[in-house]
């Protein structure tokens, strides 16, 4: 345990059930939220990537972090003094930290290392320059700067803050001299040399590179990268593709996409929005189907995404040998599947499909006493990897993202209060623009 | 051929090794007399240059057909018919590990893969084959067979083993040899290539694959299946770069399910010999690990045969890298002299298999305009499952800002491939948005080059996706996902004034 964190979480005594789905997405909503204070260092803002030991912070997860504490503000969990002050402590820290190419250092070009120590917040584990991390850090910035916009010190600093942090980032230098941005970046390596083609968690990345009103992407790096995407009719639905669930959550975690859509969305008549609700009937087609025939898998048992595994093995369960991973970017239909699931991204399908994401939660929620025990999804769970009882394995412990996606999708799907912000964030409009978005609220 | 520490062997020539041979190079081969001028001089005695020789001949021309070495060229000798036998078997042993799935089971006692006995049906497969490339058969054909270095001298003639031939028209197709990638300690440890590989008799304990291209994947699972432990080291992010990720994803699961140690980008640093085996260093970004080996398999690419064929003095374009400049009708810089096949890398689809043997033969001889672009050429990675092309990929077609759509089936919605406990796979069919034109396909699937062909005649033939939805397939087979997209295509298109119509008939009735 890192910080100071002075509040408990407050689980529903055992044995209530919640009378209704309100009452349940409380709940995890809270609980969920409560996983930011309980891991978070109050000297520095930053919050642990997950509640094991000795892990250290990941910058998605303060992004996230950053944008629950305007939720919980507003849903009086928290005082506002208080997420101000949480919120300015955090972006105090990424405006003084060393930026340079020294291996330890906290960043560099404006971008963040993917995980830092908690309590140093300098580099650690030789992690990368995340470009995708730095943009979900980034969106919690702008998101709070929005949300932040009264008069006092604290919140006038948390706008200046925002402003700088956000326009020191060197989108362009992303790109190494090519169309599209590279993922990352280390001192002892130069630019990482992974393919990221296709339709990608990185729609923010972009979003946000190209509002920049400093180092703004060009308009061409977004259709170079539009051009790996791959529209298919998969179980005789229309979908952009994309294997894991949350590629088709975490921009659209800020973004409000109904109705607005880019010339590729525009050309295929769907949009972001649609387009992930789709997502999740395939999710839940996949797992109906179930060709691997794993345990569980069905209606309510489904969101296949990147995440902990039961570990690398091999093992003969029931006469069939089944493979396992460790952490893998897992998707449907086209895998891998080695019979776990992610139940963040069932919560992460709330504003797109609740008519299949809420009997899922609610099953998760009646069948699976250890996710009654403190309101908080784990990251992965595996009905056909033996485990402790008959409820397979579960992955250890929590993770920040998990909890994060849960906060900012229940709040999407009972108010949209995190879309209603950032659609008065003219960084956002403007990388929106940008990209060649149109219609629906960007018109207003 | 390289021998390390005693784990691998060359093999003594044996009767089969004495038919293929005596058919694709015989030991007493006299070249014959050159006529004054030949309608058509091919240099290059693989596949692609025989039928092109073939059909030039059939139709009545005077046609020469120049090898340096054997004839059948790499797909006979040293590639895609020998690494065939070599995956049937290496199939069979992974079925028979499987079996029990299907309540059949061999005891794993009693069940042992002879790599030596495979290796003998590779060569016995290759000499039956080897009969069409016979120089004898080619030459009671008419097509008179020249062996040794053949260089053009000029614009119109060449000269082979101290004779000159004329020629009205010549075709390059000299093909293309394994890139040896520069790597410290490489040449001291010894490797294996395409070249060399099916001549071993014993399989390497340790087998480290350099380069996850269709040839390092499709041996690296062979030789595991026969029980080699296999890794594979590839410089990319996916396997197969030039494929969709889905496809590439599917075979790298199935790879790492075989038990193959894979390596993804991934360079091999230096290679250093240690006591009674081969250390490779391979680093990952700024990861850095070694792996020991028995012997090292060499598949990171082919470089165009361009060199010696004395290609400046007769005004053909080309270079190291790319090879032979092309136009859409196979034509080089000199318009009376044509290049088809692995020696024309920038237009990597033109096999000359079949067809493009066909469109050399009618543009070179026969004044034909005939275009290399309208040709639908698949092609097949031969691993388990198989990956099978045709025709244009997404990103090309967004690239040309063709609109596109994808109709998607998984194998495991096909009822056969489940009776057969094939699940693993899809058909993805590229349709032009707002039409029926099929652009392109990939399948990936247990038998997916023959699945492919289906799609590739309906391509060539100009049928669309309704047409396809009409066709019917004998149920239950695998081939029939390609009917099931047809038909989603058919469902998931926007209603026309006919179903208007046959919808208002219906409320009538």
């Amino acid at each position: 345990m890192v910080g100071h964190a002075s509040i408990t979480p407050r689980p529903p005594a055992a044995g209530i059930f919640p009378p209704n789905d309100e009452v349940l997405l409380n709940h995890f909503q809270e609980s969920a939220f409560r996983y930011f204070l309980d891991r978070l260092n109050r000297d520095n803002g930053l919050v642990a990537d997950t509640t094991r030991p000795h892990y250290p912070s990941s910058i998605a997860v303060v992004g996230f972090a950053l944008t629950s504490y305007a939720v919980a503000v507003e849903r009086g969990w928290i005082a506002r003094e208080e997420a101000a002050l949480i919120t300015l402590t955090a972006l105090r820290f990424f405006h003084g930290s060393e930026q340079s190419d020294a291996p330890d250092a906290t960043g560099y070009k404006g971008f963040y290392y993917h995980f830092l120590d908690t309590r140093t917040g300098k580099r650690v584990w030789q992690s990368e320059l995340s470009m995708i991390d730095s943009a979900l850090l980034m969106a919690g910035v702008l998101t709070a700067a929005t949300y932040f916009a009264g008069g006092s010190d604290a919140e006038r600093e948390i706008r200046d803050l925002a402003e700088t942090l956000y326009g020191r980032v060197d989108w362009r230098w992303s790109q190494n001299s090519g169309v599209t941005v590279t993922q990352g970046w280390k001192p002892e390596c130069g630019f990482l040399h992974y393919g990221w083609e296709g339709y990608t968690e990185g729609l923010i990345l972009y979003i946000l590179g190209l509002g920049s009103p400093s180092h703004a992407l060009a308009p061409e790096s977004y259709a170079a990268w539009n051009a790996t995407y791959q529209w298919e009719t998969i179980y005789g639905r229309d979908v952009l593709y994309a294997g894991p669930l949350f590629i088709h959550q975490f921009t659209h975690a800020w973004v409000d996409f109904r109705g607005i859509r880019d010339r590729f969305m525009r050309e295929k008549r769907s949009d972001y929005f649609e387009n992930s609700r789709t997502a999740a009937y395939i999710h839940r087609e996949y797992a109906i189907r179930n060709p691997g025939g794993y345990k569980e898998y069905g209606q309510n048992y489904w969101g296949f995404s990147a995440g902990e595994g039961p570990g690398v093995r091999t093992i003969t369960i029931d006469g069939t040998v089944r493979r396992f991973f460790n952490y893998v970017a897992r998707g449907a239909p086209f895998g891998p599947d080695d019979g776990t699931i992610h139940p963040s991204v069932i919560f992460g399908s709330l504003p797109f499909a609740p008519e299949i994401a809420l009997p899922a939660i609610r099953q998760l929620y009646e069948q699976d006493p250890r996710i009654r025990l403190e309101f908080r999804v784990p990251n992965g769970l595996n009905a056909t990897m033996p485990g402790p009882d008959e409820r397979g394995w579960v992955s250890e412990g929590q993770f920040g993202l998990d909890q994060g996606l849960t906060v900012l999708m229940i709040e999407n799907y009972r108010t949209r209060f995190i879309w209603d912000l950032t659609c008065e964030c003219r960084y956002f409009r403007e990388g929106l623009r940008r990209a060649g978005f149109s219609g629906g609220w960007l018109e207003r | 051929m390289t021998e390390v520490e005693g784990q691998v062997q060359e093999i003594t020539a044996d009767r089969e090794d004495e038919i293929w041979r005596d058919r694709v190079h015989p030991a007493e081969w006299l070249n014959p007399r050159p006529k004054d001028r030949y309608h058509l001089v091919v240099l290059g005695g693989g596949y692609g240059g025989i039928l092109t020789a073939l059909e030039a001949a059939r139709a009545g021309a005077s046609v020469a057909l120049v090898e340096r070495d054997l004839l059948g060229g790499t797909c006979l000798n040293a590639g895609c018919i020998s690494s065939k036998a070599l995956i049937r078997t290496s199939r069979l042993c992974a079925d028979v590990t499987n079996a029990w799935r299907f309540g059949a089971g061999v005891p794993p006692r009693e069940f042992h893969a002879d790599f030596g006995a495979a290796m003998e049906r590779m060569r016995h497969v290759r000499a039956r084959v080897s009969r069409r490339c016979s120089a004898q058969e080619l030459s009671e054909r008419g097509i008179d067979i020249f062996f040794g270095n053949g260089c053009f001298t000029g614009k119109s003639a060449l000269t082979v083993a101290g004779q000159e031939l004329r020629f009205r028209r010549a075709l390059i197709a000299t093909g293309a040899h394994q890139i040896i990638p520069d790597i410290p300690g490489l040449a001291e440890a010894g490797y294996l290539t395409n070249d060399t590989v099916f001549a071993l008799s014993e399989k390497p304990g340790r087998l480290l694959v350099i380069g996850g291209g269709p040839f390092g994947c499709e041996l690296a699972q062979a030789f595991q299946r026969f029980g080699s432990q296999v890794t594979i080291v590839q410089r990319e992010p996916f396997f197969l770069s030039q494929e969709e990720r889905d496809a590439a994803q599917i075979l790298s699961e199935a790879m790492a399910r075989d038990g193959i140690g894979i390596h993804l980008n991934t360079e091999t640093r230096s290679i250093r010999l240690g006591r009674n085996e081969i250390l490779a260093d391979l680093v990952t970004d700024d990861y850095e690990t070694t792996v020991a080996t028995d012997a090292i398999l060499i598949g990171v690419g082919r470089a165009p045969n361009v060199a010696g064929l004395g290609l400046e003095a007769a005004d053909v374009e080309f270079d190291a890298v790319n090879g032979v400049r092309i136009n859409d009708y196979l034509q080089t810089s000199n318009p009376r002299i044509f290049a088809a096949g692995d020696v024309c890398r920038e237009h990597r689809f033109a096999h000359i298999e079949g067809a493009s043997a066909h469109i050399v033969t009618r543009n070179a001889l026969f004044h034909g305009r005939q275009r290399l672009s309208l040709l639908s050429i698949p092609w097949c990675t031969f691993t388990d499952p198989e990956i099978a092309h045709v025709g244009m990929y997404v990103t090309e077609a967004r690239e040309k800002n063709i609109p596109v759509r994808t109709l998607t089936v998984l194998m495991h919605e096909v009822d056969r491939a489940v009776a057969d406990g094939e699940e693993e796979g899809f058909v993805k069919i590229h349709v032009r948005e707002g039409t029926d034109r099929i652009l392109g396909a990939t399948v990936v699937a247990r038998h997916a080059g023959e699945m492919i062909s289906e799609i590739s005649l309906a391509m060539s033939a100009g049928i669309g996706m309704r047409q396809l939805a009409c066709a019917s397939h004998p149920y239950p087979t695998q081939a029939a996902a390609i009917k099931i997209a047809a038909n989603r295509f058919i469902r998931t298109r926007k209603p026309s004034l006919g179903n208007w119509l046959e919808k208002l008939w219906l409320r009538f009735c």
